[in-house]
């Protein structure tokens, strides 16, 4: 549990410096876990203390979000002289993402055998 | 600060408010009560634990004119376990590794595909519906998980704080949505499915993902990953020609 916890930090830690050594768009953590991803398919597995944390922290991730969420509250007045724009914006890009991805899938994965 | 006097509550309370652990104490709390209604509602996307828990906090800082930077003294160490969390979701994408090996190509094209209309479409929504500028910007990139997506409203000119809740907006709509959509369309593939909702939104969609199936949340997990990296590099290109096109209002 304490060794598989370092080891993601460690990989954390690693993603940030490449982020910021080489200047890129992508965040520290997203580095993190390419490099981690890498680094399971070269040893071609999981250990098991690995695969129980990461179950225990993927299994709350939706908690993580809170604290950003609370933010909602620092942008009441422009969401309210922007609310139109904005729900709308928010709902129909939403919708038509999803509807977008699944569909460009779903057509080329069935045309394969 | 000086202890308060005992038996005081007015004084206590504003004694332990200053301090991280109130914040902290009532994130777990709130969250924790929020998966209780779930799980009440038989896990109904619209009971999702993000909103209530979202809903339940503003309102109670809100009510004790609590301000978001001192709630957010105590509740930074739960944002802090997005970064490790964010790493381990390499793990239940290893597991998917022969299904990700088969579906390289359609996975790309799906990925660039759904991008392009995520961004593209808020904008031109938002735009025809009089946003501003800083609106727009903020708008265009929320499909993208939080630290991304926050990144690249700053350097196109957004707010990357508005951004950061239009994202958690997304995310929510999405988890709340998707089924629906999808049953709607017939599409009932646990990979395309879960991909679909991480593009479109994210970590909290990728949440909702793991509740349905394993591998519905590592296709997730990946389209979460990749759309990071594509709005990254595709958003700089088209937004700023694409606003310039339209005029600003």
């Amino acid at each position: 549990m304490l060794g598989a916890l370092t080891l993601l930090l460690v990989f954390q830690l690693a993603g940030e410096a490449m982020a910021l050594y080489f200047a890129l768009p992508i965040p520290g953590p997203v580095i993190g876990m390419g490099l981690l991803f890498a680094v399971l398919m070269l040893r071609g597995g999981v250990s098991a203390p690995l695969r129980t944390t990461a179950q225990n922290l993927l299994q709350h991730l939706s908690l993580l979000f809170v604290p950003a969420g609370v933010g909602v509250m620092l942008h009441f007045q422009r969401m309210a002289d922007e609310w139109l724009p904005i729900a709308v914006g928010l709902v129909t890009s939403t919708f038509a993402a999803l509807a977008a991805t699944a569909l460009i899938l779903h057509c080329m994965t069935r045309r394969q055998p | 600060m000086t202890i308060p006097a005992s038996g005081n509550l007015g004084e206590i309370w504003v004694y332990l408010s200053t301090s991280p652990l109130l914040g902290l104490t009532m994130t777990l709390l709130a969250y924790q009560g929020a998966v209780f209604v779930n799980q009440r509602c038989k896990a109904h996307p619209l009971a999702n634990p993000v909103l209530i828990a979202v809903i339940a906090l503003v309102g109670v800082l809100s009510v004790t004119g609590t301000a978001y930077v001192v709630y957010f003294e105590g509740a930074q160490f739960v944002h802090f376990l997005l970064g490790p969390a964010t790493v381990a979701l390499a793990i239940p994408l290893y597991a998917q590794l022969e299904r990700l090996k088969q579906l390289l190509g359609p996975l790309l094209l799906a990925l660039v595909g759904g991008s392009l209309v995520a961004a593209i479409s808020a904008v031109l929504v938002g735009w025809a519906l009089g946003g501003s500028d800083a609106t727009l910007l903020s708008l265009a990139p929320k499909s993208a998980t939080t630290p991304i997506a926050m990144g690249i409203a700053e350097r196109l000119g957004g707010l990357p704080s508005l951004t950061a809740v239009l994202v958690i907006l997304t995310g929510i709509l999405g988890a709340v949505g998707a089924g629906g959509l999808f049953t709607l369309m017939k599409i009932d593939d646990p990979a395309v499915r879960g991909f679909a909702i991480g593009l479109a939104s994210h970590g909290i969609g990728t949440a909702r993902a793991f509740q349905v199936s394993e591998q519905a949340g590592a296709f997730a997990a990946l389209a979460m990953g990749l759309n990071g990296l594509a709005t990254a590099l595709l958003l700089p290109l088209i937004l700023p020609p694409l606003l310039r096109f339209l005029g600003s209002h």
